[in-house]
Parts: structure tokens; sequence; C-alpha cells
């Protein structure tokens, strides 16, 4: 039998080869073949024909693959899953609270083992994780396609340093203000928004972003315009981080009697850092059990029938923006003390797909996913530097394998088991019931 | 003698240039179950949403009563800001839909307990730190839940996940999660489309129980007329937007005008 | 008011609202055929202005003197390769997902617009491209002072931006091709069982809309000389604008949504200011949808509960 199906396989997928292969040619044959240097142009013929045979020989395999009895196998088994791989939990898995602990004890303690340069990045990658966090209640649990959330980052980042230049804000008072701040941002947003779907309410938060990065940018005397404007370093109870001190008083070092160190501005940062998001985490795993985050997943997968379960779809969809923008405004803060200065170039279009992917990919509206996806896509960039020019188009093929491969992400989302709180609840009550259906 | 538990008068129900209700009237009693019938496309579901307050009747007024005192579906819903079909749903009116609307990547005890949001905490300092409040809450929820799936036979499914259930099953635990919300009318969308007639037995049984045991009035949509026959108290016909019949199951069977509307004879020929 | 300034920004109004209104109709039909917003649409637009600019390159390697040849040959050049962009996207990105969740399709949309970007950034660079001038010289009415100008290269870009969607009228209206597209819009489900092959008009769809965002980007390249990896993502939410302002999956929807935007905006950058234009559009964008979602052509769409 299988004598008789291989050439037959093999004519189709040449056939398919070869199909692929022009159209690839077609496609991708002239903006990578032929390069325009000035007003006319040089070849690259090498660099078309191979980008087309990959292509070719990616489908081929992939058609190959999918119909090899391993693959067949292993397809049946994901589709197994009935309900795309959701499952229920069986209620009896005990919560790692060794885990845990350890996890916290060794990312407090980061500090005193890594040089500058990782800790910068893990700032940053713990600086993403709170905007993943941020997003993922809006778009993983509520399921409100949110494009514009890079304009809560920006009001954060903005109100310290703007804060700092016009009323002297400082770090602590920024890092209280901005949720509040950034949270009555999402408010306002959300109102236009509330009766919009998917695609709709996609482009018209897209559209706010951009408005707030293009007011940014073009109100020079407010805001300084595309060169941005400096934000101040962190406090420690009034103890300076720097050499001397610039404000009167006493610098940090000093004050310890402990020699002077750059890095221990970045140690505090990244302190206070560690300690905002492992609140943010907690409180975000405890929001998912109570009520409210019901609500949310409930909305997202259908708000007629959570409108005729009297739930106030406007309400919770407004709960659900103000408090995803509150964490990014609360990201932004650390953003604009890390870095020192703020600019809009940080806040484009491209950080809100980027914050997107984390949590699409972490799995939308899993905790654990996101903050695993944001340390990866952060992380992974770094140590690829080379690579750089690539990332961006990664970005999109990730993005588009996903979708196809995993469209709820990574990590196995499951629902937590319920049971009554005596055998006898349940006896009563089925006693009482008539014999339905038995 | 029980008073109405709904009142729709004159409603018409106007969608630009098509009319899918014109001048309809009747009354629902407490605890008796009232069906909805008519040809397919009489504005039954039609009617349903403006009871149910997902669509604002063009005119007329709905009004749910209790205690002899009315609340007006129509001010409910376009009460500013806070208005809408869920003031409806907590002034004590459920529903299940045509469609089955379970949350279906959500389990069972999760469909329950969203119902029930009400009556849970939904403190955010309470939530977040475990308050004793909250605690005993969402133990009174869980339990109210498992107490509702004992009643409808779905004890075995309570952590499943809501739509791996077998199709009359999901019929059920809509039924289930819309009674979570202690309504006193529960409307029902053709709560027997796609089930088999022991499961149409079933969930006539069910129908009757909820009725009996748990003093609610039920209005129905049904297609089903063996089912209609045997459980409904009071009958109201609909064809082409208009109430054409209205009394008990014996008096609709032999209306005319009833038969004519469902075999498509002309009025006159029948008579 | 001084009738020259006003005339000036009507002119040039509407030929951007031209190339505004072609782009449109690829957003307003594909939403019209399966409902979903396009993401990579505006990017389609700048591969297009790529390769034309890659076509005129080409020609004028191989000698090609005479201007009209060249700007017709790089039209269907344009045309046809994009299209091939159109019908590719389709199978890869979005065929694969259509049972998949509510949000799928948009995300991938969003994979291929970022792969697109980076892919022509890093296959023809990052800089700003050009192409020389193929056509000089305007009409011009008034004074040596105080006069109004529409330059050759705008009267093509409304003869040829008519012509297309004189030929696109013609076809959605008078072909059975164009019939089945409308079946298609109204009722995918029947359409197909009564023998239409949706995906084969879905795939059509697509690749019509590329082309015409094909046609405006020829045109916009050889009008404004210039352009870089990064022109779709503006024009992508200012087509979609005016794909909403006319009323999306409406063919004339987008035509006269088009030129009102453009004519608005003509007008918004003229007198108030041009630092803002792109603001106001967006601003623009949000308004309609919170006023009057279906626009101004379209119907308000039932909830069916």
């Amino acid at each position: 039998m299988d004598n008789a199906v291989k050439p037959v396989l093999i004519v189709k997928l040449a056939k398919e080869a070869l199909f692929t292969f022009v159209i690839a040619l077609i496609v991708l044959g002239p903006i990578s073949g032929l390069v325009l240097e000035g007003f006319s142009f040089r070849t690259e013929l090498a660099r078309a024909l191979s980008l087309a045979a990959v292509v070719a020989a990616g489908r081929v395999l992939i058609s190959f693959l999918l119909g090899t009895r391993i693959c067949s196998r292993a397809l049946q088994r994901f589709n197994r899953n009935s309900g795309g791989g959701v499952t229920v939990r069986k209620g009896d898995e005990k919560f790692p609270y060794a885990v845990i602990a350890l996890v916290f004890m060794a990312g407090l303690s980061f500090p005193f083992f890594a040089d500058k340069y990782i800790l910068g990045v893990a700032i940053l990658a713990l600086i993403y994780v709170l905007l993943g966090l941020g997003l993922n209640i809006v778009v993983g649990l509520a399921g409100l396609l949110d494009l514009g959330f890079v304009a809560f980052y920006a009001v954060g980042a903005y109100l310290l340093a703007l804060g700092s230049q016009y009323i002297g804000l400082g770090f602590w008072s920024a890092l209280l203000i901005a949720p509040f701040l950034a949270g009555f941002c999402g408010m306002i947003l959300a109102f236009p928004v509330l009766r919009m779907h998917g695609d709709y309410l996609a482009i018209v938060t897209l559209g706010f972003g951009e408005i707030i990065r293009l007011v940014l940018t073009n109100w020079l005397e407010f805001t300084g315009g595309p060169n941005g404007a400096p934000a101040p370093a962190p406090t420690f109870l009034g103890l300076e981080f720097t050499r001397t001190a610039r404000q009167g008083g006493v610098p940090f070092h000093e004050y310890f009697g402990i020699p002077y160190s750059a890095d221990y501005k970045f140690w505090f940062i990244y302190i206070v850092l560690f300690l905002v998001v492992s609140g943010v985490v907690y409180s975000v795993h405890r929001l998912r059990a109570m009520p409210l985050g019901r609500l949310w997943e409930a909305l997202r997968e259908d708000e007629i029938a959570c409108r005729s379960l009297g739930v106030n779809h406007v309400f919770t969809k407004l709960s659900a923006f103000m408090l995803g923008a509150s964490t990014g405004g609360l990201a932004g803060v650390f953003f604009a003390v890390h870095q020192g200065f703020v600019n809009p170039t940080s806040f484009t279009f491209f950080e809100s797909a980027l914050i997107l992917a984390i949590v699409v990919l972490g799995g939308l509206g899993s905790t654990f996913g996101v903050i695993l996806a944001a340390l990866v896509l952060t992380i992974l960039p770094e140590v690829l530097r080379d690579f750089a020019e690539y990332r961006v188009l990664v970005f999109g093929i990730l993005m588009v394998v996903m979708m196809i491969w995993k469209p709820r992400g990574l990590v196995r989302i499951t629902r937590p088991a319920f049971f009554p709180s005596s055998k006898s609840v349940v006896e009563i009550s089925t006693n009482q019931a008539l014999e339905v259906g038995r | 003698m029980s008073g109405a538990v709904l009142s729709v008068e004159n409603v018409t129900m106007r969608f630009g240039g098509i009319v899918a209700n014109r001048n309809v009237s009747f009354e629902a009693k407490e605890g008796a179950i009232t069906a909805l019938i008519g040809p397919n496309g009489a504005g039954k579901t039609t009617l349903f949403n403006c009871i149910t307050g997902f669509y604002r009747a063009s005119e007329g007024r709905i009004g749910l009563w209790s205690d002899g005192v009315p609340t007006d579906i129509g001010d409910l819903i376009t009460k500013p800001i806070v208005g809408g079909s869920h003031l409806v749903t907590r002034a004590g009116i459920a529903r299940t839909f045509q469609n089955i609307r379970l949350f279906k990547e959500m389990s069972v005890i999760e469909n329950l307990l969203i119902a029930q949001h009400l009556s849970t905490t939904n403190n955010l300092s309470s939530g977040i730190f475990k308050s004793r409040r909250f605690n005993k809450t969402e133990i009174e929820a869980v339990d109210r839940a498992y107490y509702w799936l004992a009643q409808m036979n779905l004890l075995e499914d309570a952590n499943r996940l809501a739509g791996e259930l077998p199709y009359g099953r999901q019929r059920r635990l809509e039924i289930a999660r819309a009674m979570c919300t202690s309504p006193k009318l529960i409307c029902l969308d053709e709560p027997a489309a796609g089930l088999n007639p022991s499961e149409t037995r079933e969930l006539s049984q069910v129908i009757q129980i909820l009725r009996s045991e748990h003093d609610l009035s039920v209005l129905v949509i049904e297609h089903d007329m063996g089912l209609v026959m045997s459980i409904s108290d009071h009958i109201v016909v609909l064809d082409h937007g208009e109430v054409i019949s209205d009394g008990t199951p014996s008096e609709v069977a032999s209306d005319p005008a009833v038969i004519a509307a469902y075999l498509g004879v002309s009025e006159e020929e029948v008579a | 008011m001084d009738f020259y300034i006003l005339a000036q920004q009507l002119v040039n109004g509407i030929t951007l609202g031209a190339i505004y209104g072609l782009i449109a109709v690829g957003y307003t039909m594909v939403y019209g055929v399966i409902r979903m917003i396009n993401f990579a649409h505006g990017d389609v637009y700048m591969v297009s202005a790529y390769i034309a600019a890659i076509t005129l390159a080409v020609l004028h390697f191989f000698g090609v003197q005479s201007v009209p040849f060249a700007l017709i040959t790089v039209l269907v050049i344009t045309c046809v390769i994009t299209g091939f962009y159109g019908w590719s996207i389709e199978r890869v990105a979005y065929r694969p997902l259509r049972g998949s969740t509510k949000l799928a399709p948009l995300i991938s949309a969003i994979g291929i617009s970022l792969m697109l970007q980076s892919y022509v950034q890093i296959a023809q660079g990052a800089r700003d491209q050009g192409v020389p001038v193929l056509i000089s010289g305007a009409f011009r009415l008034g004074s040596d002072r105080d006069f109004v100008q529409i330059t050759y290269m705008q009267v093509v870009i409304l003869a040829a931006s008519f012509i297309a969607m004189a030929i696109l009228t013609y076809v959605i209206n008078h072909t059975q091709i164009g019939r089945q597209c409308r079946a298609t819009q109204q009722n995918r489900g029947i359409s197909a069982i009564l023998g239409v092959n949706t995906d084969r008009i879905i795939s059509t769809v697509f690749v019509i809309g590329a082309g015409t965002a094909a046609v405006g980007g020829t045109l916009v390249t050889i009008n404004y000389g210039s352009f870089n990896f990064f022109i779709g993502f503006v024009m992508g939410i200012k087509a979609f604008t005016a794909a909403v302002l006319g009323g999306i999956g409406s063919l004339p929807g987008a035509i006269l949504g088009g030129l009102l935007l453009g004519l608005t905006e003509a007008l918004f950058a003229g007198y108030v200011s041009t630092d803002y234009k792109d603001v106001f559009a967006f601003a623009l964008l949000i308004i309609i949808l919170f006023f009057r979602p279906y626009g101004l052509m379209g119907q308000p769409e039932i909830q069916k509960v």
C-alpha cells in the first residue's frame, strides 16, 4: 500500500513546492531582490531566490509532516482537548507556597548577585511584567482589545517627568498618584468605547494611543516635544543616590557610611519595583478569584448572557479599563525613573503591539503565562542583540504562528474547582429534587 | 386568586420600517405557566427581548408586578447611565436563550457563581485581603450553586467545563443559572429546541417543579405543542406580530383563528 | 475668505480624498465579506509604493522614455504583484483562523503588519526612498500672486482613481463575480449552499482590495516622490476612517468617505494646523464610531439576541 502511495505523494509535494516557489518569488522577489539605490537599483538575486526556496521548502516540510503518522497522532491528541485546551482543575492541587517563597527570596536578593547590565535588563523585564499584567486584565480577562495601552504607560512616565519639572513631584509622590491619574484616563478612554466591539474597539483605542503620542510630540512648550523631558532620580526617605547631595540633605551612601556606588540607585529601583510587581501579581491573583474577576471573564465569553444575569456590563468594562490603566501608569513611573528621561519615541504603537504580544503569547488571562512571556520577550532580544534588526520581524512571525498554532497562548488555561461546604448541603438538596432524569 | 406578575400593554416594536410586534397586550398571572406560541416570524422572541429589557419597545408599557406594585420595564432600560437590561434582571426577570448562551469555557459551577454576583461581596479590599465576610459569601454562593445543580440533576457535572456537557444538560444548566438570580418570573426561549422526547418530558417536569416548589412564574416560548399543552395554564398566540388568541389551552386549541394561522388556511374557509 | 486659498485646499483635498477612497475600498470590501478589519491593509499599500518605485527603476534601467507607457506599465505591474500579496496574506494568515477565537484574526493581522514593515525595512533599508519626477507642470487659474493650481499629476490621480472606481463599480454591479461578491457579503452560508465558491470570492476580494491600494500607492509615490517603510501605518488608519465614515461594507461609501475625509483634512491643515492634521483624522474616527458607527451610507445593525 505504501509503495503505491509514495510516488503519488512525491509528485504532489513536488507540485506544491513549485507552486509555492513561484508565488514566493513573485511576492518576495521584487523587494528582496531589487534594492533601491537612489533612483536606480542593485540586484540581490541570490537573496531573492534563496528566500523563495526557503519558503517553498518550509511549506513542503509542513505538508509532509502533517501527512505522516507521527504528526497526525500528535494532532489528534491536541484536538481531543475540547474547549481548545481549557480544563478544570481537580481541586486537590496544593498551592506551591514553598516554590513561591523561594522565587520571592531569590528575586529580592537578585541585585546582590548581578552586575549593572543584567540588573538593568531585569528592571526592564519587570516593567514589562507590570505592563503585561495590566493589559492582561483588559485583553486577557475582559476580552477588550486595547491597542492604545501605551498611552497609560506614557501618562505615568510623563507624570513623573513633567510633575517634577512643574510642581516638584518626586518619585514616591508620582508612584502614589500615577495609578489614580492613569486610572482616571482609563475611565475617560473607556466611555466612548463602551458600546464598541472587537475590531472597532481595537482601532479606536489605537487612535487614542496615537493621539496621545502626537500631542506629546507636538506640544513643545509643555512636554518638551520630541526631545522629551528629564525625570528625577528616586530618593529613599529623603536620601538621594548621588555622590553629593543636590537638594540639601545627606546622600544615601554618606548616611549609611558606605562608599559611593552608582549601582545603589538601580538596586533601589529594582527592589521597589520587585515589591510592587509582587503586590500587583498577588492582587491580580486575588481579583481573578473574586466576583469582579469572574465577571470580567464572563464578559469576555458572552456579553449578552452577562446582561441577562444582571451584570452591569458598563461598570464591568470600566473597571477592567481602569485597573489595567492604573497598572500601566505604575509601570510608566518606573520606566521614567530608570531611564532618567522620557520622550515620545518610547510610546509608539509598536510598544502597544509588544505588550499585546506578551499577553497573547502568555495565554490570554493566565497570570503565570504573562509573567513568563514578559521575561522571555524582554530578555531574549537582549541575548540576541546581534540580530536586533530582525526583532520586529520575529515578533510579527511569532504572533501569526501563535494564533494559528495556539490561539489561547502557550500556557494552558485551567479553571478552578469548587466544592460544597459540607456533604449535607448536597444530600439535602438531592433528596428534595424530584426524580428528574433518573 | 393570584394577581398578574407581568402586564404587557399595547406594546409595539418597530425596527425602521418593519413592525415586529403590533399592539400586543396580555397578562401573565403570578405562579402560572404562560406560553407564548405562534408560527415562525410571529414576533415572539422580539417580544421576549422587550420584556427582558434587551429592546426598548417603541410603544406601550410593560410592567413587572410585585405585591401589587408595578415596575415599568421601559423606565429601567432608559435610566441614564445606570440603566439597561441588567436592571430588569435585578428587578426579578430572568431568561434563557434560544441558542444556549452559557459561558462555555468556564466550569459549570463558575457559570452559577457568576449569576450570584449580586449577593457575593465585590468589595476590592475584602476580596484582596480575604476578609471573613468575603469567604462567607463565597461559601454560601458555592452551596447555593450546588443546591441548584442538585435540583436540576447536574451534580456530577459540577466541575466540568460547561461547553463539554451534552446538549440536554446544557439546557438544564442554563435554567439553573437563571434560577440563581432569584427571579420572580423566568422567561424560557424555546427550551425544548433540539431535545428528544424523553429529554422534553424531563424538561416539562423541571418547569412544573420550578413553578410549584419555588414560587415562580414562568413565561415560555415554545414550538413543541405537546409540551405547551401539557404544562401551560394560559396560552397567548401571536401571528404577524399581533395577538390572535389568548386563553386556556383548550380554548386556544379550538380557536379557528389559531388553526388558520398554523395551517395557513384563510379564516373565511375555516369559519 | 480668500477664494484662491480655499479653492486650493479643495483641489488638494479632493486629490487626497481620491487616494483615501482607493485604499478605503480594500477595508470596506474585506469587512463586507468576512466582517474583519484587515489591519495589514495599510502595509500592503506601503509595499505597493516600493514595488512601484522598483518597477520604475527597472524601466528606467531598460531605457524606457515614454511617460504614458511607463505610467501604465508601472500601474499594471504594481497592481498584479500587490494582488499576489493580498492573496497570500489571506491564505497564510487569515483563512486558517476562520473558526478560531474572536481575537485571533486581528492579532494575526497585526503580526502580518509588523512582518511587512520589518521585511521591507530589512530588505530595502530604513531611509526614505525616492522616485524621479515623472510628470511636472500644472494648470493655473488666476494671477501670478493669487492663484489656484491643479498639477498635471493631480489630474492623473483623479483620472486614474475615477477609472479604477468605475471599473470596480461595474464589476461589482454588472458581472457574475460581482454578484457573487455581493451575495457572499450578505450571507456567506446561503451563498455557499447556492454554489458560490465563497473561499474563492474571499480571495478575490482581498486581491481587488490590494489592487486598488496598489493604484493608490503608485499614484502617491509618483506624486510625492518619496516614501518609507512606515507610510502604511497612518495611511491605514486614515483610509479606515474614510471607510467607516462612508459606511463600512459599502463601496460608494468608501469613495464618499474618502473624498469627505480628504476635503476636511485639507481644510483643517490649511486653516487650523498642519502639525495636528493626523490628530484631526484620528479624532474624527473616534467621533464617527461613537455617534454613527454605521457611517453615512450604512444601516444600523440590529443586535440579534
